[in-house]
């Protein structure tokens, strides 16, 4: 039971927050969204590490803009829009799929597609070869043949 | 055409070393802009207290190329890239403005009384609105602004004699010349 106990508690724990009781929403909808939000967008400082958790000030910043935006009506879609038209694509920690993305995106499959038809093409040549039946000896051959092995019998 | 799928491992080689060739060679602290070639965002900030300085607005980057320099008392880079700017300030005409970067007042009219001011006016952005909106995300940053108040370059970090010289300089005489 205690185990049991013990247990729950280590799962239930959750990691340690950036976000500041002070900086969140009364509003529990709309704080959640601001923390889905928060964890798509890149810290500018601590590059990689969403805003979400990160405790760098400009992060601080962004987390109480997008909390803003949302308080004021703001889709998800038009906060993201925001940040991205000060910040550039590079805020987001998804790139989006778009036609100058398809390389990034698409890329390792087409690599891999390349990959598997070349190694198709060279299976592929490969055993016609080992399934050719073999030209049948000559008289000669099969004497020589006969003797080697008889050799190999012997003690 | 045999002979050439014998060279393609190489061409895949060729087109990597040359990525790994240009990408290693970038800082990737240094993002670039999205606000290049877009009007300067629209802002309206109080000076500096105690500062006898205007404040600035995005009406004031109208009319001439301009230099927009963030900074803050508190940044390091800031202090370094300073007299360079100071000494622009007297040696030049090339308009020069502030963005106080979230600085108590106090702290950034000490410092300027230190260094001197090379800024004709300066915001005061104590709670990171403006600086967001320029796309700021350290200080200091320095952007260049066209007559029609366009953000036509902008330079992360601390300016350096050769990066004044070279980049900030003869873009500001290109884009007089331009209209």
């Amino acid at each position: 039971m205690r185990f049991v106990l013990a247990l729950l508690a280590v799962l239930a724990a959750s990691p340690a927050l950036a976000v500041l009781p002070q900086e969140m929403l009364a509003d529990p909808a709309l704080e959640a969204r601001a923390r889905a939000i928060s964890q798509e967008l890149r810290c500018l400082v601590c590059q990689n590490q969403p805003i979400d958790d990160s405790n760098a000030p400009l992060a601080a910043d962004l987390r109480r803009l997008v909390r803003e935006r949302l308080v004021a009506g703001d889709s998800d879609e038009a906060v993201m829009r925001y940040v991205v038209q000060r910040y550039g694509d590079y805020v987001l920690l998804k790139p989006p799929v778009r036609e100058d993305t398809y390389v990034l995106w698409y890329g390792p499959f087409i690599i891999l597609a390349l990959a598997l038809a070349g190694a198709a093409v060279y299976v592929r040549r490969r055993r016609p070869d080992d399934a050719q039946p073999g030209v049948p000896l000559t008289a000669d051959e099969e004497a020589r043949l006969s003797a080697l092995v008889d050799r190999k019998d012997a003690p | 055409m045999k002979r050439l799928l014998f060279l393609l491992p190489l061409a895949l080689f060729a087109v990597l070393a040359g990525y790994f060739y240009v990408g290693l060679q970038r800082d990737p602290a240094e993002i670039p802009s999205v606000l290049i070639d877009k009007p300067v965002p629209a802002f309206e900030l109080p000076p500096v207290a105690g500062v006898a300085k205007p404040g600035l607005s995005s009406a004031t980057l109208k009319g001439d190329v301009a230099l927009v320099n963030v900074f803050a008392s508190w940044c390091p880079p800031c202090r370094v890239e300073h007299p360079l700017l100071v000494r622009l300030s007297r040696e030049s005409d090339v308009p020069i403005y502030g963005l106080n970067y979230k600085d108590k007042a106090e702290d950034a009219k000490r410092w300027l009384g230190e260094l001197g001011n090379p800024y004709r006016a300066i915001g005061w952005d104590f709670e990171n609105r403006v600086a967001i909106d320029f796309g700021v995300y350290g200080a200091p940053e320095t952007f260049v602004v066209d007559r029609k108040g366009t953000i036509r370059y902008r330079h992360v970090g601390a300016i350096t004699p050769d990066v004044l010289e070279r980049t900030l300089l003869p873009l500001v005489q290109k884009l007089r010349a331009e209209s």
